[in-house]
């Protein structure tokens, strides 16, 4: 097997902040490859030095066999990236954006028209095609966005954050995207803080913390590492707490926050057990919430520290 | 450059030329030295006028007219530094940078779509003055060598506002950097003779780059002999084009990216 993006040893740091601290990663050619961290692990520092726009302090990276320091035009003809932020040019319209990509590709005059058309359809943007980008919502700039970056059919995708600030129709739309660009055989990478998305996306995901890879393996291996889910009640009083603990016979009542929570592998059975041993005593719940495994999880599994703790790291 | 390049640049200058048509700069690169010529001549023309050897309110209209050139090709430095400040904020330049585009590209189409605003703008104002009176005796030469000189003048400009527009921290600033440079012309030869003027400031006027560049501009278009100004117009036309270029350069090349 291929590799299309080979990581070896990299290391970066922005003067005493180590961002990556040896990374070694290996994505196969036309697979879809997830990066999975909060933000600070140093996921955009990566993509960026993978594109080309940073270079790295030390280690080896080649994309499509070739290297990014000595051969950075090589690099940039194979790939193209969607960041973070809309990289589109705000007083052209969303047609005469796709042409410049067009152009810039030095893709010809007609080549270029018939895949400027293709995109605007295939991104849902007829309508608005002449219209200037002032009046596109961010659903359709971050559309645009990545219509620009596969005008020249790159044979490596990166996106950085690919759905951050989207509404879950955008979202939605965006996962639609890139499962045809992998079934269309294109090399995917991407960032994301969200567990489900590299869930649903990717076929291998890495976790990085502290510009460090502390887990990688398909999502099903990864979602072994992390304990199941769990079910969360909360009560009125400490004695109906109390007796709810008896009841269940498990987990540690929270006296303060008057919540109980128990283990659970989020299936109705399970629920039903809970709410079997609960009505059997006569014991009233004000609420009842379910928790599967999330990215805190995931981390809190990983590196036995939350996400939260982590503030103030350069990204 | 290579052919690639020059397609590359090409294809940026389309980009510029298409923003300058739906957001027109020029205006205001015709609009201000304009006014300026309206209100030296008709306002403060009369008095300023009989300072000089011949007084009178059209004299002095023929003395300030290459001051007011210059004054049009100075306020040319906004126009880079604001549309490529206007690129960094937009982040359509990281992606530019993750493109195989010839380097030199990017900067060059922001050098080449103001420049050629600029020249237009200067061709707006000569219009003008010469509605206004401004005859000049000069012969073909004399007007070519005259507009070969603003045209080097505004090249050279146009490559510091690129520099300034890579360097500013965003739009804003980038419209403000190039003041100091749209306000030499007026502290020069251009509007009133450097004689005139206290030791100190004299001094200053007698050296700084706009003096020669209005100096030689006048000697072409009246005739006059041109002398040491010319090279001296040269050799500031060099380094300010050059210096612009280079650091310019230097700064894109290094440019933190766009991240928050």
């Amino acid at each position: 097997m291929t590799s299309a993006i080979a990581i070896h040893a990299l290391r970066k740091s922005f003067g005493t902040d180590v961002v990556l601290d040896g990374i070694d990663l290996d994505v196969a050619a036309g697979t879809v490859y997830a990066l999975l961290g909060p933000n600070g692990a140093g996921k955009t520092t990566t993509v960026h030095i993978l594109s080309t726009l940073l270079a790295p302090d030390s280690g080896e990276v080649r994309i499509a066999g070739h290297d990014v320091v000595r051969e950075p035009a090589a690099v940039r003809a194979a790939i193209g990236l969607t960041g973070q932020f809309s990289a589109v040019d705000g007083l052209l319209t969303g047609e005469e954006n796709l042409q410049l990509m067009a152009d810039l590709r030095h893709l010809g005059r007609s080549e270029g028209r018939r895949r400027v058309a293709e995109l605007l359809e295939r991104f849902d943007l007829v309508d608005a095609a002449r219209k200037p980008l002032a009046t596109y919502s961010g659903g359709m700039r971050r559309r645009l966005d990545l219509a620009m970056t596969l005008v020249a059919r790159p044979q490596i995708v990166f996106l950085d954050e690919p759905t951050t600030g989207l509404d879950p129709r955008s979202r939605a739309e965006m996962w639609r995207v890139v499962r045809e660009l992998a079934a269309a055989g294109t090399t995917i990478l991407l960032t994301t803080q969200y567990l489900d998305e590299a869930d649903e996306l990717a076929g291998r995901i890495a976790v990085l913390d502290h510009g460090v890879i502390v887990a990688e393996g398909t999502p099903a291996e990864l979602k072994r590492l992390v304990p199941g889910g769990r079910i969360r009640l909360e009560f009125d009083d400490p004695t109906v707490l109390r007796a709810a603990a008896v009841a269940l016979g498990s987990g540690e009542p929270d006296d303060e926050t008057l919540a109980l929570e128990v283990a659970s592998d989020g299936s109705l059975a399970s629920l039903r057990d809970v709410m079997d041993r609960l009505d059997r005593d006569g014991v009233e719940a004000r609420s009842l919430t379910i928790h599967t495994p999330d990215l805190d999880d995931v981390f809190f599994a990983l590196t036995g520290h939350d996400v939260d703790a982590r503030e103030g790291v350069a990204s | 450059m290579s052919a690639i390049g020059f397609t590359d640049a090409r294809i940026m200058l389309r980009r510029n030329i298409r923003h300058a048509m739906r957001y027109p700069m020029i205006a205001y690169l015709i609009a201000l030295p304009v006014v300026f010529l309206l209100l030296f001549v008709y306002v403060f023309g009369g008095t300023m006028g009989a300072g000089l050897p011949t007084s009178g309110t059209d004299s002095y209209l023929q003395y300030v007219v290459p001051g007011v050139l210059l004054l049009t090709v100075a306020g040319g430095v906004t126009g880079p530094a604001i549309s490529v400040a206007q690129d960094l904020s937009e982040g359509i330049i990281t992606r530019f940078r993750t493109m195989n585009i010839a380097r030199s590209a990017v900067l060059g189409g922001h050098v080449l779509g103001n420049l050629i605003q600029l020249l237009l703008a200067t061709v707006a104002v000569t219009l003008i003055a010469v509605l206004m009176g401004f005859r000049a005796p000069a012969g073909p030469w004399g007007w070519l060598g005259a507009a070969a000189l603003l045209a080097l003048v505004s090249y050279a400009l146009c490559w510091l506002g690129v520099a300034f527009g890579v360097y500013a921290r965003g739009v804003e600033s980038a419209s403000n950097l190039p003041m100091p440079i749209m306000i030499l012309p007026l502290l020069g030869s251009g509007f009133v003779p450097t004689e005139s003027m206290p030791s100190w400031m004299q001094w200053f006027a007698d050296h700084q780059p706009f003096t020669p560049f209005i100096e030689t501009l006048r000697s072409l278009l009246f005739g006059t002999p041109v002398g040491s100004n010319a090279w001296l117009s040269l050799a500031w036309i060099v380094v300010i084009g050059v210096g612009g270029w280079l650091w310019a350069r230097r700064l894109y090349e290094r440019k933190p990216l766009r991240t928050a």
